[in-house]
């Protein structure tokens, strides 16, 4: 479904931030990205979205996805594609949101942007959206502002908002790396869940190998913008043969792993 | 393993409240007692909002209790005049979670390193220089590191040269908040590391946050797990993944993931969210996403109590 050839992405004049990014991704896959920070994993989501931050762009190789290359849209073709067949969940979704517009409008506006319906069809589409979401009271929650939510509730209504029009593909970046650990664990069900039931491809970056690890089918791991492993769940963190990735997974602290203490 | 004796700070009672809008107050520190003890590591867990952070202000007589007490050696924190208190300061530091924001930015490390000690009278202008390089010796970083400024370092760096910075005065107990939360996970290993060397090498005795069970677990000597600013139990470290006894804490070991975790396994976690500490229920505080919860637990709050010596756990279900 996506594929990603010998990508290289720069930013202005700097050194290339990845290099040589290979990937290739069938439907109702879920791959995990992961690496320290400054590795280049957000930059390879965000060149998938087409939404490089200032001054970056694709140097060489080549995106597609279903065969076409995402990398000549016009931003009507874009427009298209985002929010509906491709969609994105943001580390703080609660920042995405308008602060000062309640939830329900918002969603209202997102959905009728995207497709034909009603102003009253789309309310209900985004309540039962929600509902999906296990959000308690979803009709309370599109009459509030976003501050009157937790970030856990926030997230889940970003979550929900992406998964709107069952998206081929969702990019996830850092999704859960600002919640709690009870809250991650909610979160993560409920994308495991969304690819079992709408065989959503789903791209996670995280610097949580645990996270990565669970949700994987294929993992990559990245050092300096470069892949220094790739391969099945199984293959990278049981049998890793890169001294990089076998450094990392040792680092990861572990119950009744290593103490430090007697 | 734990001393009457060997405590260096007690916590009493430790009630602390906010006013909110609307007339009500906010509950953020519900009966906190606490022991600290010489040398040893006291890990608190807890979801963001449980009082946690609250808690170590009042430690570090940044805020004042409600009401209780705080002993440091037998002397009430809360009672000292404003002088003592300045005294005190110098026996408990605190490391933060983002050390950019908790340095001056215009200051080189040289100067970020001493102010303490100058803050205190302990040292010469003279001798700043020396004093800069043996402490960064003590954190494994070149001396040249000196005349650097903040941004110019990354980020685990910089979380050594706060390090260095609370230990300057040789203090007793050592306060970290999320000290590692921010940095990769091979950079916290190498953190961590180095607080437990400096902690045995200088018998310092530290409290520790951390949202991360599986970190505190490997390196602190007890571990109180808070939640709605209860304490709802307290455990020697090394025995959390097996003898955890609330519910609370077991639901946040039924969350953690693991690297080598058997990817088919349902992963165990509680719903819905926590109560707001604007209305804290009167009974148990987690009765409304407890499986256990019984018609006593909604009303009436669970005590600490021990169920062997170094365990309480405060659940009505739990056989004492």
């Amino acid at each position: 479904m996506l594929e990603i050839k010998d990508l290289s992405v720069q930013y202005g004049k700097q050194p290339p931030t990845i290099e040589h990014f290979n990937l290739s991704m069938k439907k109702g896959e879920i791959i995990s990205v992961v690496g320290e920070s400054g590795s280049g994993k957000t930059t390879v989501i965000r060149a998938v979205l087409g939404a490089l931050a200032g001054g970056g762009r694709v140097t060489q190789g080549d995106i597609t996805f279903h065969g076409e290359s995402l990398l000549n849209y016009s931003r009507e073709e874009w427009r298209k594609l985002r929010g509906t067949k491709m969609s994105m969940i943001f580390q703080d979704c609660g920042g995405t949101l308008n602060p000062i517009r309640k939830i329900g409008s918002q969603y209202v506006e997102y959905i009728c942007a995207h497709s034909s319906k009603s102003k009253k069809e789309a309310w209900q589409l985004g309540v039962s959206m929600l509902e999906k979401m296990r959000l308690p009271e979803a009709e309370n929650i599109m009459n509030s502002y976003p501050h009157q939510l937790s970030g856990g509730m926030r997230q889940r209504v970003g979550i929900a908002m992406a998964m709107t029009f069952d998206p081929e593909l969702l990019l996830a970046d850092e999704p859960t790396s600002a919640l709690d650990v009870t809250t991650q664990a909610q979160i993560v069900r409920q994308m495991m869940e969304l690819r079992d039931k709408s065989q959503t491809g789903i791209i996670i970056v995280t610097h949580n190998l645990g996270v990565a690890a669970y949700m994987a089918d294929q993992l990559i791991v990245m050092q300096y913008g470069k892949v220094v492993d790739a391969g099945t769940r199984d293959e990278v963190m049981n049998h890793p043969t890169n001294d990089y990735t076998k450094r990392l997974l040792a680092a990861v602290p572990e119950m009744e792993g290593e103490r430090f203490v007697s | 393993m734990f001393h009457e004796a060997d405590v260096v700070m007690r916590a009493e009672h430790i009630v602390k409240q906010f006013p909110a809008s609307g007339g009500r107050t906010l509950t953020a520190c519900n009966d906190v007692s606490l022991n600290v003890y010489k040398g040893k590591t006291l890990g608190i867990v807890g979801e963001s909002g449980c009082g946690k952070s609250t808690f170590v202000r009042m430690v570090l007589s940044l805020d004042e209790p409600t009401g209780g007490k705080i002993f440091y050696h037998d002397r009430d924190m809360v009672a000292m005049s404003k002088h003592e208190r300045w005294e005190n300061r110098q026996n408990i530091q605190m490391v933060f979670q983002d050390p950019l924001a908790s340095f001056n930015p215009k200051m080189k490390i040289v100067d970020i390193l001493t102010e303490p000690l100058m803050n205190f009278g302990k040292l010469k202008k003279s001798g700043k220089e020396a004093k800069a390089r043996e402490l960064l010796e003590m954190v494994e970083l070149p001396a040249d590191f000196m005349y650097r400024y903040p941004h110019n370092m990354s980020g685990g760096q910089r979380q050594r040269v706060s390090i260095a910075r609370a230990l300057s005065l040789e203090p007793e107990i050592l306060v970290c908040d999320e000290a590692t939360s921010a940095l990769d996970v091979s950079i916290q290993k190498t953190i961590i590391e180095l607080l437990v060397r400096l902690q045995e090498e200088k018998k310092i005795s530290m409290i520790f946050i951390c949202h991360d069970l599986a970190l505190i677990q490997s390196f602190a000597h007890q571990i109180a797990v808070m939640y709605l600013g209860h304490i709802v139990e307290v455990i020697p470290g090394a025995d959390v993944a097996k003898k955890a006894a609330h519910p609370y804490t077991q639901a946040l070991l039924g969350a953690q993931f693991s690297i080598h975790m058997d990817p088919n396994k349902k992963i165990e976690s509680i719903e819905s969210e926590a109560p707001s500490p604007l209305d804290v229920p009167k009974g148990c505080p987690f009765a409304n996403r407890c499986d256990h919860c019984t018609e006593r637990c909604r009303s009436e709050k669970p005590v600490l109590r021990e169920i062997v010596p170094g365990h309480e756990a405060a659940c009505w279900e739990v056989e004492a």
